[in-house]
């Protein structure tokens, strides 16, 4: 079996994976890091999404194997240590989550969205966020969530 | 001074920290030492004889533990389902066994014919190719229209037909009388189209068996853990409520789909039984859209009766509603009890007739899904109030007035069975249509005009019946279970509290709402108070949570444990305080003796309890631990008005959600972050249905939209912002005044939305776009009327 290294959370990791392991296996069942999660088959509800050397992807689309020696950053990395990310706090504050179950995705999507446009619009949010589904919040406090999270991350 | 984490107030939800961070904890994510993987053989056809199954090449493929088939579950028993529908006829409904596994047929796609156990996921699915299962294919029918005409393939040689029940309400006679005398009547065939729940979170059970204490354990992504042990152990597997543990841990949305007892459920917990190791199951999405149940799925035709001042003088309806191969638990209810008793809508409509046959398919079972037959009422009223308005020339507006039962008139007795306690429903009117600026449409819609848009808006008045429900009236109308909620209260020495409930949290939001109320009634922080739910062991008992009952029911135990809290708290203090019990005030977390400054903290009193040195142990037990059940008076009824205006692109037949506004009625609020947080999302399931989803088999009883690839799910980019707001008639039978939220989205939108796009269309002369109103339908329906 292939070994592949790389860094997840800025710590160095190694592990042997069948070659079709796909990086969200990696993370979930060789890793334990749960945080990150699988909601379909077809690379279709982003609620698999973490950072592949700083831009979001999604991690049910890429096999372990070809992160190799990238720099991976899932949820459970966003915060240092106690203090949450802007955009963490962004979707606590605006209850941009119900069930949770996007919600990692959803947070790691809308970082990216941030680094890239710091003043993202109202419709900016909802295009770039076409590719996470939620089912709970309508979108509508996400959508809030985001834009406060963004403003927040400016500083 | 009122506190800002008590009842009323938007507090931050107390769950969201472990969400956030990815602590959850999904039944996904939680792995047992020794674990095994499970898959499950499904059925390719979607009715077929299995002929037979050879499991040689799978059992001895790399990694492969066990496999089993339905020859193998000898001894166990069906799904049961859960509620008795009895025909017009006075025959009972036709109830086909539904075992875990096939054992000699097959009758959807989908349908569990093996579980194959691996050491790995990987090994499963590899050994499961492994399988020979020779099937003989069979007619198949999938389509509701036809499921009932002659010539129809046959699901069960015991349902002729494809008959489940023929079933009726109301006065037949009385309202073929009204309807000969009317002035006017509108008439519509509607499709309440099929729906596939997509909770984010696919379904998933670990199945665990402890051969030192013979108890089994359930994981599973369940909105009732108690149900599914109820009917799990009791009917299923025979297992003993004593050696069955049923933990629903982090659920990720259900929306009713995970209410049902699944045969995965069943099937990993006895196989765990059988190979003495935990077993895990995890649905790809692939599976969910095979085998959750499904939602709605009517074909009706609706009547109302007019006088000449558009007074509704009778409603008839008559649907076939779509049960799909199996009778999943609660699936018979839904386009009955759940269905036919909301025709009345908000309207003083005299008299009511429906008519429900229900229809066996070859297709994934139908039960409750978001709103779960009030949707499918709410649309069958509610499209032809704005028709008849239409038709007669009748602001819309102004044809509800004229209809609505009046604020003065509660409680109110409807035709069809339902006692409505309170409401105002033009006020919620009023109040949407203020949000939505009703007044200025007519200028809006002459800029869309120029612009080369046509503009429409669609009201919907609607009221739904939740809080289910009083256990006696359930149980008159065939339920095979009560209906009440428990809770249990348990204040620790050092006055912080354990809440349990046996109501589910999967995105309401319980932790943070149930626990307000705790903190507000006892006068303790509110970060001193934990809510637990989802786990048989720990909680007394629960019906769990669906038809927006958690608070008016769920809500309601919880105040009868505090009030039980409270009584005997009070009883220490007079102790403590050498009062009479009797005497004793308890206010902001405080007992003092009436008319003196003598109090005490509560958390005084809590230690106390715990240290009953010299209490006089006769009359006064040591400890404060409560518990309560609470069986519901009524019924409650949430009722608002939504009000959607959209923009149709004529050249694309694309539909733009514009305006939307929401007034609803929830009785008291708990946490209006909350409530607003449900509504945007029921409103979004909504307009899904409205716009976006349709579940299609074709003629072999193949699903075609299997995945996100081609079941048009709701994205961010297509909704607009919503314009949420609330008004509150108490519910005047429980405690705390609540009538639920959960759903009302969902039942309202789909008809403002539909009536926002006939009224769009009326100047073509459009006469029906069925739901979903993909741009293809709305463009041909442009080109055929023009």
């Amino acid at each position: 079996m292939p070994t592949v290294s790389l860094t997840i959370n800025g710590k160095k990791v190694s592990r042997e994976v069948e070659a079709r392991t796909l990086l969200v296996q990696l993370l979930r069942e060789h890793l334990s890091l749960t945080g990150t999660h699988v909601g379909c088959d077809t690379s279709q509800c982003g609620a698999c999404v973490v950072h592949v050397n700083g831009r979001s992807a999604k991690s049910c689309t890429m096999l372990a194997v070809q992160a190799e020696g990238a720099d991976v950053l899932t949820i459970e990395g966003l915060a240092k240590g106690e203090q949450l990310h802007p955009m963490q706090e962004a979707f606590r504050e605006h209850h941009g989550l119900q069930c949770g179950f996007c919600t990692p995705g959803m947070i790691m999507s809308a970082v990216d969205l941030a680094n890239r446009n710091k003043e993202p619009t109202e419709r900016q949010v909802r295009e770039w966020l076409e590719g996470n589904l939620c089912r709970c919040t309508g979108y509508h406090n996400i959508v809030k969530a985001v834009m406060a999270g963004a403003r927040a991350m400016k500083g | 001074m009122p506190r800002d984490d008590g009842i009323g107030a938007a507090v931050r939800r107390k769950e969201d920290y472990r969400f956030i961070t990815g602590q959850g904890t999904y039944t996904d994510d939680i792995n047992r030492p020794g674990q095994v993987h499970a898959w499950f053989q499904r059925s390719p056809h979607a009715h077929a004889a299995i002929e037979s199954i050879d499991t040689k090449a799978a059992l001895a493929a790399p990694g492969v533990v066990a496999v089993f088939t339905g020859q193998d579950m000898t001894g166990v028993g069906g799904l049961p389902c859960g509620w008795l529908i009895n025909s017009r006829d006075g025959k009972p409904m036709v109830e086909p066994p539904h075992m875990p596994l096939a054992t000699d047929r097959v009758r959807h796609v989908g349908d569990q014919v093996a579980i194959v156990i691996a050491e790995t996921k990987e090994q499963a699915r590899d050994g499961a190719e492994k399988l020979a299962i020779k099937y003989r294919i069979l007619p198949a029918i999938s389509d509701t229209a036809t499921a009932l005409k002659p010539g129809a393939a046959q699901v069960w040689e015991q349902a002729p037909g494809n008959l489940c029940y023929d079933w009726e309400i109301g006065d037949k006679a009385g309202t073929d009388a009204a309807f000969a005398k009317a002035a006017h009547v509108t008439k519509l065939e509607i499709v309440n189209n099929r729906l596939i729940p997509n909770a984010m979170e696919p379904r998933a059970a670990i199945g665990d068996f402890d051969r030192a204490t013979g108890e089994y354990t359930l994981y599973t992504t369940t909105q009732n853990p108690h149900v599914i042990r109820l009917l799990m152990g009791a009917f299923v597997l025979h297992i003993p409520e004593h050696k069955l543990r049923v933990v629903a841990p982090d659920v990720g949305g259900g929306f009713g789909s995970k209410i049902f007892h699944y045969a995965e459920e069943a099937v990993v917990t006895w196989a765990a039984g059988k190979v003495k190791r935990p077993i895990k199951w995890t649905a790809e999405r692939s599976e969910s859209f095979l085998t959750d149940a499904h939602g709605r799925d009517h074909v009706t035709t609706a009547e109302l009766a007019l006088d000449t001042a558009g007074k509704f003088l009778a409603m008839r309806v008559a649907t076939t509603a779509n049960m799909g191969a199996y009778l999943s638990t609660f699936a018979t209810s839904v386009p009955t009890y759940l269905y036919a008793t909301l025709l009345a809508g908000e309207y003083t409509t005299p008299v009511i007739y429906a008519n429900v046959k229900a229809a066996f398919t070859n297709t994934a079972p139908v039960d409750a899904y978001r709103g779960a037959g009030r949707p499918e009422a709410t649309f069958v009223v509610e499209r032809l109030v704005d028709t008849a308005a239409a038709e007669m020339k009748i602001d819309p507006a102004e044809l509800r007035r004229r209809n609505f039962v009046p604020a003065d008139a509660f409680p109110y007795q409807t035709p069809v069975a339902l006692q409505y306690d309170s409401g105002n429903y033009a006020a919620t009117l009023d109040d949407a249509l203020k949000a939505i600026d009703y007044a200025g449409f007519e200028a809006r819609r002459e800029a869309a005009t120029k612009r080369g848009r046509m503009r429409g808006i669609g009201l919907s008045t609607y009221i739904e019946a939740c809080g289910i429900a009083p256990s006696a009236v359930a149980g008159a109308l065939g339920a095979r279970a009560g209906l009440y909620e428990s809770a249990e209260v348990r204040v620790h020495p050092t006055g912080s509290v354990t809440m349990f409930t046996g109501s589910h949290s999967h995105g309401q939001g319980h932790e943070t709402t149930f626990a307000q109320i705790v903190a507000e009634r006892l006068g303790v922080p509110l970060a001193n108070v934990e809510v637990v739910h989802g786990d048989t062991n720990r909680i007394q008992f629960g019906m769990g949570t669906y038809g927006s009952r958690s608070l008016a029911v769920g809500g309601s135990a919880l105040v009868k444990a505090l009030d039980k809290v409270e009584a005997k708290a009070k009883k220490i203090a007079a102790h403590m305080l050498e009062a009479s019990a009797a005497d004793i005030e308890f206010k902001d977390g405080k007992f003092t003796v009436s008319g003196t400054d003598r109090s005490l903290e509560f958390g005084q009193v809590a230690l106390q309890a715990y240290i009953p040195h010299n209490f006089p142990h006769a009359d006064l037990e040591p400890g404060l631990n409560e518990s309560a059940f609470y069986d519901p008076l009524n019924f409650t009824f949430p009722a608002g008005c939504h009000i959607c205006e959209v923009e149709i692109d004529p050249e694309t037949g694309v539909t733009q959600i514009v305006n939307f506004a929401a007034s609803d009625d929830f009785g008291n609020i708990i946490n209006p972050m909350i409530v607003e947080g449900q509504v945007h999302g029921g409103i979004g399931q909504g307009v899904g249905q409205a716009l976006l989803e349709g579940c299609v088999y074709d003629g072999e009883g193949q699903l075609v939209t299997g995945s996100y690839m081609d079941y048009c799910m709701p994205r961010a980019d297509d909704l607009p912002s919503f314009k949420v707001s609330t008004r509150s008639t108490p519910c005047p039978h429980n405690p705390l005044g609540v009538k639920g939220c959960g759903e009302a989205g969902a039942i309202a939108a789909p008809a403002a939305v539909m009536n926002a796009i006939m009224n769009a269309l009326a100047p073509l002369g459009v006469k029906r776009v069925d739901m979903p109103a993909t741009p293809q339908r709305v463009w041909q329906a442009i080109r055929a009327a023009g």
